[in-house]
C-alpha cells in the first residue's frame, strides 16, 4: 500500500501512499501509522499521518535510512485489520460574537448563512489527522457547496475554540494561535487536555465527528 | 518542606526566553506535539557531563540575555555551557565566569548571565536536580503549545527555581573547549525539490541568505533571493521534522526548527543534515549563511563524526 519511501532529510522516511486526498488512502496511512506505533519499534522517535504521507523519524544512533527503509517495506498488513473508529458529537455555537467569516462565507458562496449553517451541521465528517498544534484535528469533507479557499491574508490570532472550513476540510482551533481558515463558530469543549497525558486528544486519525449547534445560554452554560 | 532546609534559585532578572530544557519528547508528533528539548544539544550534553548528573537532567536554557539568579541554601555548584558573559556576585566581589567551568555558590551569591557571544543559546545548570514536572517524559516548556512545568511559559522575575537534590560527592571539573561554529550548512534535496525553478535551485545553492529577527525556537526566517515556484505554492499537509527548509508562497525560506509546528503545506526544498543542526540554531539575526548540497550517505556519516566529536569533549573533562 505504500507506493514509495524516499527520505526525509538523514533522520526520517517519508512514506508515500499517494497524491490524492481521499478517505481510502487516508484509512490506509492511519492503518500503517497504528500498525507501526505497535510495534514499538527502538530507535523510531516519531510517526507523523497526514492526508496521504506517513513520516517516521529515527535516531540516526539506531538506525540508518536504508535498514530501516527495508524493516518498513516488509511490514504485511492483514486486510482483517480493522480500524477503530469513535462517534464523537461536538457542541457548535454560531453565535455573531464567534461565526468571525460567516459574511465572507455568504458572499463567496452565495448562499444566506442559515443555509451554509443548515449544510454545515448536516453531515459527519472523518479526521484524517490532528496537528500543526497540538490536538488540532483535520476534519472532511464539506460538500462541494460548501468549499471555499482560506482568508486572503491569515489572522495572527484566531480564538481558541475555532471552528473553521476551507477547501474540503474543516477544523478546531484548540490554542490560539495564527490562521487562515474561514471561521463559522465556536466550540466550548475542550479539545485537547494537557492534563490527560495518556489521551490528551478528544479527536483522533480515523474518528468521525458529528457537530451539534448550541444556543449562546447552551455554550456559556458548559464553558461554566 | 521547613524553609531553612530549602535550596533555590530566585529569579531577579528572567532574561528574554528562559526555559527548563532536556532531551525533548517522543513520538508526539501524530496529536501535534513537537520534540522541543535543548535546540543546542552538544551543549546540553556537555553541560550535564561537566555537572556529573544524567544524561537527561533538566537544564535551564536562555537566549541572547540569560537570567539573573540569587542563590539560597547549602552550597552548591554551577556550571554554564555555550559562548556567554556572566558575573558571579559573592561577599569577596564580583568575578568574570568562564563557560564549561564549574563555580561554587554559597547562601546569598549571584549569577548575572549578561549574554550569549555572537551566538544564540546557553545552558545553566547545578551538580543536583531542579525540581520540575513532566510531562509525556520531559520537562522541556513549549511556550507556544504551554505545555511543560511553569504552566507551560518562560521563567518571570520573581520565580523560585526549587533544587531537589544536591549530589554531595560532587568534584569540580572543567573543559577547555571553545565552541565550534559553522558558515556552510549541509542540507539534504528536499522531497519538492523539483517545485523550484533551476535558476532558483542554483540560487539556493550559490548565494546567501539572511537569517532575519523572525526567529525563535519554532522556526528561523531566511531572506535573501526569492525562489520561484514552477508548480504549485501549497502541497497537500503532510509531516515535518526539524531541520526541514520551506519555501513560503513569497518564495522565502523557513528552517524548522524544536518547537515547530507539526505539519505544514509549504512545499520543502531541502533539509539540514542532523550534524550541522546545533550549530544552525546558534547563528544570530543578521547572519548570512550559504546552503550546500550533501548525499545522505555523506550525511549519515557526518552525524557519526559529530558524535564522536561530542564524546571526544565529554573525555576530556577533568
Amino acid at each position: 500500500m505504500i507506493k514509495n519511501i524516499l527520505n526525509l532529510g538523514d533522520a526520517a522516511l517519508y512514506c508515500d501512499f499517494g497524491s490524492d486526498v481521499n478517505q481510502e488512502i487516508n484509512s490506509n496511512v492511519i492503518k500503517y501509522f497504528y500498525y507501526i506505533k505497535k510495534l514499538n519499534l527502538k530507535g523510531i522517535t516519531n510517526l507523523t499521518p497526514s492526508y496521504n504521507k506517513l513520516i517516521i523519524s529515527y535516531d540516526l544512533n539506531i538506525h540508518s535510512f536504508l535498514s530501516l527503509k527495508k524493516k518498513i517495506e516488509n511490514i504485511e498488513i492483514k486486510e482483517n485489520n480493522k480500524l477503530e473508529k469513535n462517534l464523537i458529537e461536538i457542541p457548535v455555537c454560531c453565535d455573531n460574537n464567534f461565526a468571525l467569516d460567516i459574511k465572507r462565507v455568504e458572499n463567496k458562496l452565495k448562499l444566506k448563512s442559515e443555509i451554509i449553517l443548515e449544510k454545515f451541521f448536516s453531515k459527519n465528517y472523518f479526521c484524517y489527522m490532528t496537528g500543526f498544534v497540538a490536538g488540532m484535528p483535520f476534519l472532511g469533507d464539506l460538500n462541494q457547496e460548501m468549499r471555499l479557499k482560506r482568508l486572503e491574508t491569515p489572522r495572527v490570532k484566531v480564538p481558541k475554540g475555532s471552528v473553521g472550513i476551507t477547501e474540503q476540510f474543516c477544523n478546531i482551533y484548540t490554542f490560539e494561535t495564527p490562521g487562515g481558515w474561514n471561521i463559522l463558530g465556536n466550540t466550548p469543549q475542550n479539545i485537547f487536555d494537557t492534563s490527560n497525558q495518556s489521551n490528551p486528544n478528544l479527536v483522533n486519525p480515523g474518528d468521525t465527528i458529528k457537530f451539534y449547534r448550541i444556543t449562546l445560554d447552551q455554550y456559556n452554560e458548559i464553558k461554566r | 518542606m521547613k524553609s531553612k532546609d530549602r535550596n533555590y534559585f530566585k529569579i531577579l532578572r528572567a532574561g528574554i526566553n528562559t526555559t527548563y530544557q532536556d532531551l525533548g519528547r517522543n513520538n508526539l508528533y501524530h496529536i501535534g506535539i513537537p520534540f522541543s528539548g535543548a535546540m543546542d544539544k552538544r551543549n546540553f550534553q556537555l553541560l550535564n557531563s561537566l555537572l556529573q548528573n544524567n544524561y537527561n537532567s533538566p537544564v535551564i536554557e536562555f537566549a541572547y540575555q540569560g537570567p539573573h539568579l540569587k542563590y539560597f541554601g547549602k552550597d552548591i555548584f554551577f556550571c554554564i555551557s555555550g559562548n556567554v558573559s556572566f558575573k558571579i556576585i559573592t561577599k569577596e566581589g564580583i568575578i568574570d565566569g568562564n563557560s564549561y567551568q564549574c563555580y561554587l555558590l554559597k547562601n546569598g551569591d549571584e549569577v548575572d548571565i549578561r549574554s550569549t557571544n555572537k551566538s544564540v543559546y546557553g545552558y545553566f545548570s547545578i551538580n543536583g536536580t531542579f525540581g520540575v514536572d513532566y510531562y509525556w517524559g520531559s520537562c522541556s516548556i513549549n511556550t507556544q503549545a504551554q505545555i511543560g512545568p511553569n504552566n507551560g511559559s518562560k521563567f518571570s522575575k520573581d520565580l523560585e527555581i526549587e533544587i531537589i537534590d544536591i549530589n554531595n560527592s560532587f568534584n569540580k571539573r572543567k573543559l577547555d573547549y571553545l565552541g565550534s561554529t559553522i558558515e556552510n550548512i549541509r542540507v539534504i534535496k528536499g522531497t519538492n525539490y523539483d517545485y523550484f525553478s533551476e535558476s532558483s535551485q542554483n540560487k539556493f545553492f550559490k548565494e546567501s541568505f539572511k537569517i532575519t529577527k523572525l526567529s525563535d525556537r519554532m522556526g528561523m526566517r531566511l531572506e535573501g533571493p526569492k525562489i520561484e515556484n514552477i508548480v504549485d505554492p501549497n502541497i497537500k499537509s503532510e509531516g515535518l521534522v526539524k531541520g526541514v527548509i520551506q519555501i513560503t508562497s513569497a518564495g522565502d525560506p523557513i528552517i524548522m526548527l524544536s518547537d515547530h509546528g507539526t505539519i505544514g503545506g509549504y512545499p520543502k526544498i531541502a533539509t539540514v543534515i542532523s550534524a550541522d543542526y546545533d550549530r544552525l540554531v546558534q547563528l544570530t539575526p543578521g547572519s548570512n549563511i550559504k546552503f550546500k548540497d550533501v548525499s545522505l550517505e555523506d550525511a549519515e556519516t557526518l552525524y557519526k563524526l559529530y558524535q564522536m566529536e561530542t564524546n571526544n569533549l565529554i573525555s576530556q573533562i577533568k
